[in-house]
């Protein structure tokens, strides 16, 4: 069982994140359980969105408190919370690389990959929706999905320019963590 | 077809293939996404149906009521307030013996209000002559709606069903979906052919004044009924599983590593599967626990409760809601069942889980089971903070 966790504000797409990493799952033949959580439930509120997935169905309907890996949508969310509370010794961690976010120290094995979602996303997509870049880059950094399915997931989810500009997302934060690793 | 997709959606396509002639909703969190589809596949012609716009609860119940009362298959969902404000017409569907089906986004009760997750909504409408039933997954909350149309409208039933799924965990939670194909359902789920029906060519009354010469019968008759779904309900199960492959039993409870167990957890809703979760990792310990999941909550199954869980030596009962002043709504129910009986286990255990959306955790579960000791503990908090709950009377 693998457990994804995405640190992000009501109204900035980790709902969609989540659902599109969920589906790029169940291409791959996996059972995946997508779910948000609210807090305030209002627009600009942190929120969470989850992934569990595994190769049988998923039964545990808790939250995720160990997380294998961590999406941080909006870094601003990294001064007032712990966005890696129960974070897996060798856990992966995506952060949006906007408005000069600090890495934070992590244990030895843990990862983490700062990812300009953003700017990708203002120049893709038009709007700062930086999801579809840093999923992207999740796909990269931690091999767990292929490119070509988010892809695929991507023309399912979206249509028109949107479609367009989210697949030009998806490859060019792929491509950013690819270079990164070289 | 198996697909991949939101529980809201999920129900909003088999109320679609279940082909209602009209649907009426008042939006509210978390049912929202289930009205919100539905009035999207009417409104893009999908589904032929009249999709009734209401300013309240009350009016999509009274909606749907008349709707039904003219003898068409009809649909409504709801959370929390907004049942509590359908309250009064959801007595009058039952009593006028209406076959409609409706889906409670489970949600918790003001004040203080709380958009979250528990069972007290509709467990506050125990009493309303409506058969409830609680899924854990959205695989059984989609069966169970194609089911409760064919449970409600037998001639040997006519009674409304409430399908209960947790609000967010399932009603927003997106997971594997095997969709059923409309040829099939069309097979399982004939054209609703009513008995009676409001016409204006063949004018009658419905729901006119009882007086005590003649109302104790009416409830004496829906009771009778209640007892007759305790058989029906499994009967339908059966049919179901001929035509669709997945098998419930006799979908009034589930039985999880019962047999051989020493510690049983009772419990309703999607909990269930994280109850699975601990069981199957005690079990792998050597440690004899297990499930008894509750699907049917009315009519509640007392004989089978009884004969699962009598050689059961230690019994907990979770509930995610509260009757405040007297015991929780399930462990009432599941020591009643006990009452006066030869056998019995020696201990059930009362504890409350959940409310107004705390997070139900591996860890909550496992104490759950610790907590089952000799000692016959009652109304039990779970994840209860201490530091919340320091009494203070100011000056």
């Amino acid at each position: 069982m693998k457990e994804i966790r995405i640190h992000a504000r009501a109204g900035q797409g980790a709902i969609t994140t989540a659902y599109l990493l969920g589906y790029a799952y169940f291409l791959k033949g996996m059972y995946p359980y997508a779910f948000p959580h609210f807090g305030a439930a209002r627009m600009g509120a942190p929120m969470n969105a989850f992934v569990r997935v595994d190769s049988r169905p998923i039964r545990l309907r808790s939250q995720i408190y160990e997380p294998d890996y961590v999406l941080v949508v909006d870094p601003t969310l990294m001064r007032g919370f712990n966005c890696f509370s129960g974070l897996k010794e060798d856990g992966v961690v995506i952060i949006n690389d906007k408005e000069g976010a600090e890495i934070p120290k992590l244990k030895a094995k843990q990862k983490v990959f700062l990812v300009p979602a953003n700017d990708i996303a203002m120049r893709t997509i038009g709007r700062p929706l930086g999801n579809t870049a840093l999923i992207g880059g999740f796909a990269a950094a931690t091999g767990e999905l292929d490119r070509d399915t988010l892809l695929e997931v991507v023309k399912k989810r979206f249509s028109g320019k949107a479609q367009e500009g989210n697949i030009q997302a998806i490859k060019e934060g792929y491509e950013y963590i690819k270079g990164v690793l070289k | 077809m198996r697909e991949f997709v939101e529980g809201s959606q999920a129900i909003a396509e088999i109320v679609k293939l279940c082909r209602p002639g009209v649907i009426s909703a008042y939006p509210i969190t978390p049912q929202t996404h289930i009205v919100e589809a539905l009035a999207q596949m009417v409104a893009d012609g999908e589904l032929s149906c009249q999709f009734v716009n209401v300013e309240s609860e009350h009016s999509a119940a009274s909606v749907v009521l008349g709707a039904s009362a003219t003898g068409v298959r009809a649909f409504t969902a709801t959370s929390s307030q907004g049942l509590l404000y359908m309250a009064e017409v959801l007595f009058n569907i039952s009593g006028l013996r209406l076959p409609l089906v409706m889906t409670c986004a489970n949600r918790a009760i003001s004040a203080p209000i709380n958009i979250w997750n528990d069972q007290q909504d509709s467990i506050s409408l125990r009493d309303s002559g409506w058969v409830q039933l609680y899924a854990e997954n959205n695989q059984e909350a989609v069966d169970f709606h194609l089911m409760a149309y064919r449970i409600a409208e037998d001639k040997s039933i006519m009674l409304p069903v409430m399908v209960c799924m947790d609000g967010f965990i399932l009603t927003h939670g997106m997971e594997p979906v095997d969709m059923p194909e409309q040829e099939k359902v069309d097979k399982f789920l004939p054209p609703y052919k009513p008995l009676y029906k409001l016409d204006p060519a063949n004018p009658l009354t419905m729901g006119l004044l009882a007086d005590p010469d003649y109302y104790l019968e009416t409830r004496f008759a829906i009771q009778e009924t209640f007892k007759d779904l305790l058989k029906f309900i499994p009967k339908v199960n059966e049919e179901f599983k001929n035509h669709f492959g997945r098998d419930y039993k006799d979908g009034l409870v589930e039985e999880y590593y019962v047999k051989d167990a020493e510690k049983v957890i009772v419990a309703m809703g999607s909990v269930c599967g994280t109850i699975k979760q601990v069981v199957d990792g005690l079990r792998a310990k050597g440690k004899k626990v297990g499930l008894l999941k509750i699907i049917s909550y009315r009519p509640f199954p007392y004989a089978r409760v009884y004969e699962i869980l009598k050689d059961v030596p230690r019994v907990a009962v979770l509930d995610k809601a509260v009757s405040l002043g007297g015991y929780a709504p399930v462990a009432v129910e599941v020591k009643a069942a006990f009452c006066g009986k030869k056998k019995a286990p020696k201990v059930i255990s009362s504890f409350i889980a959940g409310l107004g959306g705390r997070d139900i955790t591996l860890e909550s579960i496992k104490e759950v089971f610790a907590k089952l000791t000799q000692r016959e503990i009652n109304l039990e908090f779970i994840d209860l903070k201490p530091e919340l709950i320091k009494e203070e009377y100011g000056e």
